[in-house]
């Protein structure tokens, strides 16, 4: 039970937040992660294309043999990533958190640009309050 | 002091810094003002009801209708938000900035006080006003706070290093509650806003003051807020004269 990496990305597949909670992660330099992120986003892409009866949301889930990643995709194409372990049940409920957070912290926030990197005390503030201060 | 002109608070365009007045120019921005030829809202709402007639004027409203009426803070928080963005889009600095929106404050500031007065005072058999300091500053802390946002604020405090300056504290101001402030723009408080409507209705009450905002963040309340009143002489010297 443990929230290891939270990512959102915007609708053109720009990484604008990424935050770490928990020690022991694999260090990446910023350009790898956004290098991950675009890649994901293209991935999720596909997967919007694959379902064989009709039209589907993409992938929600994408499990690995130590890891869990939830996407929460939104209806304005911006897409909140979580990084779990695999016994982590709450994930999208927390995504769902996230999403109220960014919804009030982000969008309200007159001096922040749409699509443009989250820089805001407030937002971080909440995250923090919400999933711990991690690293 | 008379008055040849309109007030000049009364105006967004008459105060504001000469630099900047070339923006509103419908020349250079007619593009923001004409809409494109989109289908109307209501053409999409096949089964809405079909209004019956015109609206009734908002003059013959009852007052007190909307007294308790609530505003979805959401929408009122966009509201602010857009507004806090065009002004931030047409000031060179951030003095400008609380400027015009101090301005932008003070015309709500007039008509919060006038609708407040009637709606107390209008039933009344011995309708009264405030002419002392302290009882004036109190209704704005508790009844136009209230009119406002719904809450009164946290504190007033008299300033202990000057005689003219007083405070009204507002420990989560709602329309503070979703901005972050960044750091190049330093002591930026978009709580000129209400700075500007305090200022209204202190004019109102015949207590000329300037009034600024200032955040006064604690550990507690991170987007604590100090409305500073400072009160123009003529008024501390008639409060001097109405003690006797």
């Amino acid at each position: 039970m443990a929230i290891h990496e939270l990512w959102i990305i915007n609708k053109a597949g720009g990484l604008v937040y990424q935050r770490n909670f928990a020690d022991g992660l694999a260090q990446l330099t910023s350009n790898e992660y956004l290098v991950l992120a675009g890649t994901l986003h293209g991935i999720h892409a596909i997967t919007s294309r694959l379902s064989p009866t009709g039209s589907s949301s993409g992938a929600e889930v994408i499990e690995g043999e130590t890891f869990k990643l939830t996407i929460h995709l939104t209806l304005t194409g911006t897409k909140f990533v979580l990084l779990t372990s695999i016994a982590e049940t709450t994930a999208e409920v927390f995504l769902q958190k996230v999403y109220e957070i960014y919804a009030d912290a982000v969008m309200k926030n007159p001096f922040h640009t749409p699509e443009m990197p989250i820089r805001s005390e407030g937002f971080d503030t909440k995250i923090t309050t919400l999933i711990g201060s991690g690293q | 002091m008379a008055y040849s002109q309109p007030h000049p608070r009364l105006s967004v365009l008459s105060n504001s810094s000469q630099s900047s007045v070339d923006q509103f120019s419908p020349t250079s921005s007619s593009a923001r003002y004409s809409l494109p030829s989109a289908p109307s809202i209501h053409t999409t709402i096949g089964s809405a009801k079909p209004t019956q007639g015109p609206r009734p004027n908002i003059y013959d409203r009852n007052l007190n209708k909307t007294r308790i009426a609530e505003v979805s803070a959401s929408s009122f928080t966009f509201l602010f938000s857009e507004i806090v963005q065009y002004t931030h889009k047409r000031v060179s600095g951030i003095n400008d900035l609380e400027r015009r929106l101090n301005t932008l404050g003070y015309r709500i500031g007039t008509r919060v006080l006038e609708l407040m007065v009637w709606r107390a005072e209008s039933s009344s058999k011995a309708p009264k006003r405030e002419i002392r300091l302290v009882p004036a500053l109190m209704v704005i802390h508790t009844q136009v706070w209230k009119a406002v946002y719904g809450k009164p604020a946290d504190a007033i405090e008299k300033s202990v290093e000057n005689a003219d300056e007083y405070m009204i504290i507002d420990n989560d101001p709602p329309i503070e509650r979703n901005i972050s402030v960044p750091r190049d723009l330093g002591g930026l408080s978009c709580s000129s806003f209400t700075a500007g409507i305090v200022e209204a209705v202190l004019d109102g009450f015949g207590f000329p003051a300037r009034v600024t905002a200032h955040g006064t963040p604690t550990a507690q309340h991170p987007s604590r807020t100090t409305i500073l009143i400072k009160l123009e002489k003529s008024v501390l010297e008639r409060e001097e004269l109405l003690k006797q």
